[in-house]
């Protein structure tokens, strides 16, 4: 006999069904009155100085932009620091374009050990009608060194990497995210 | 947001910011607790689920740190979804839903933003794309949301929401539920879910629970009548618990900044 094990199991998962921006983002959509502002509709680091604009969207199987997704975002500041009260941003899209856009500071290098940086990145979570469980993954920047990143470093088809990398577009960086089939993003287990 | 053990971190790296100095890396997720990303019998997942395996790796400071919300961005009415519309008390059965938010490992999760949104009692969304016939009740906007206290726990006030079709079978219909978006201490616990009613006779016909390959674990969506939090001539109850991924955090696994 050996004694049990006791850990417990996570919630499961459920969809976050048509009506997430209802619960998340109510004065999005017109449901006004009950909180002051949508969380997370701010500019995730309202003083600093260095800003960058971010614009995708997401994209489903057959090519179609969602329409009714929440995308959500947390990412260090500019000197690679996480901090609690900033970094956070959440952003339905766009109920006719599907599109997102965040203006951000380009976070910094984290550190993955004592010895070893991230490269500059954003992570990304993605909940929408359809998605049972909500995706993770990550924008990294096009423009920065992104060689030796640990997590980029993982990804044994090289050709999926740049679907993590945002690419620069005139002023902004663009950063479409595929749910599936040509071209489909590198989805976290993390 | 330090833990009753205060310990810090097991892997390589201990500069974690002060703020967040009880962070330790995320358990793995067992995706056998959790839906199937593909599911054909809920339509809309086959064009929205990754066909590619997802990258595995174990977390970092990323998933580690998340955002932190303070009660003082709470008004006093957003966890009433009775009344925080209008003022107004809305139409249906009055109920409490409450619970505990803690980790695999049984630690309380507190400061744990819970954010809920639900159907009016007749079972309509206050939503442009709600085109079902039950009316809008005016007085009912359908969100909440509270901070757990220091032993992770919750509470809202609600009406129960109504049973409604959708389009996905000729004759679907979702049981009687709430939706729950939970934040934990960190971004790798995120989780978006929904949470039922004990004794709806559409919970095993619902094609949206049924991504749940093993109806053991789609159980613990389920709440319970909770006799004893129920509010004598005011409110039933329902007892709803949530766990967040566990972290590790281990005495021994301690060390000195800089060994
Ligand atoms: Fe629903």
């Amino acid at each position: 006999m050996v004694q049990k094990l006791e850990t417990f199991h996570e919630t499961p998962s459920q969809t976050a069904g048509p009506y997430v921006h209802i619960g998340c983002t109510p004065n999005f959509i017109g449901v006004e009155g009950i909180y002051s502002a949508d969380l997370g509709a701010a500019d995730p680091f309202p003083d600093a100085g260095d800003t960058i604009t971010l614009v995708g969207r997401v994209i489903d199987g057959t090519g179609t932009p969602l329409r009714d997704c929440m995308v959500e975002f947390w990412q260090a500041d500019g000197g690679g620091r996480y901090r609690p009260g900033q970094g956070f941003a959440r952003r339905p899209a766009d109920a006719e374009t599907g599109e997102w856009r965040l203006v951000t500071v380009k976070p910094g290098r984290v550190p993955f050990s004592d010895k070893v940086m991230q490269a500059p990145h954003i992570a990304v979570w993605i909940a929408a009608r359809g998605i049972n469980l909500g995706l993770h993954t990550r924008i990294y920047f096009e423009d920065e060194d992104n060689d030796g990143d640990p997590l980029l470093g993982r990804i044994e088809l090289r050709h999926r990497v740049p679907t993590l990398v945002a690419r620069r577009d005139g002023g902004v960086y663009r950063h479409d995210i595929v749910l599936k089939g040509e071209g489909e993003t590198v989805f976290l287990d993390i | 947001m330090p833990d009753e053990t205060g310990t810090r971190i097991t892997r390589g790296y201990t500069g974690y910011p002060e703020t967040h100095a009880a962070m330790g890396s995320l358990y793995q997720r067992d995706f056998g607790q959790h839906p199937l990303p593909y599911s054909p019998g809920y339509k809309t997942t086959v064009a929205r689920s990754p066909s590619l395996p997802l990258l595995s790796m174990p977390s970092t400071i990323t998933e580690e740190t998340g955002p932190v919300f303070g009660h003082e961005m709470l008004a006093d009415l957003d966890n009433d979804l009775t009344c925080n519309f209008t003022g107004r008390p809305a139409i249906g059965e009055r109920i409490i839903v409450h619970g505990r938010v803690t980790d695999q490992e049984r630690r309380p999760q507190r400061g744990v933003l819970i954010e809920v949104w639900q159907a009016n009692a007749g079972g309509r969304y206050r939503h442009r794309k709600d085109g079902y016939l039950a009316p809008l009740d005016p007085d009912f906007g359908g969100c909440g949301r509270c901070i757990t206290d220091d032993e992770g726990r919750y509470e809202f006030h609600t009406i129960k929401p109504g049973a409604y079709p959708w389009p996905n079978g000729t004759n679907d219909w979702r049981p009687a539920h709430i939706h729950f978006s939970i934040f934990g201490t960190g971004f790798g616990q995120r989780l978006i879910t929904q949470m039922y009613f004990e004794g709806d006779p559409l919970i095993p016909r619902c094609p949206i629970i049924a991504t749940i390959p093993d109806p053991k674990v789609a159980e613990r969506l389920v709440a319970p009548l909770d006799m004893a939090m129920a509010m004598p001539m005011d409110s039933l109850a329902y007892r709803f618990d949530i766990v967040l991924r566990g972290r590790r955090q281990t005495t021994f696994e301690n060390r000195m900044e800089g060994l």
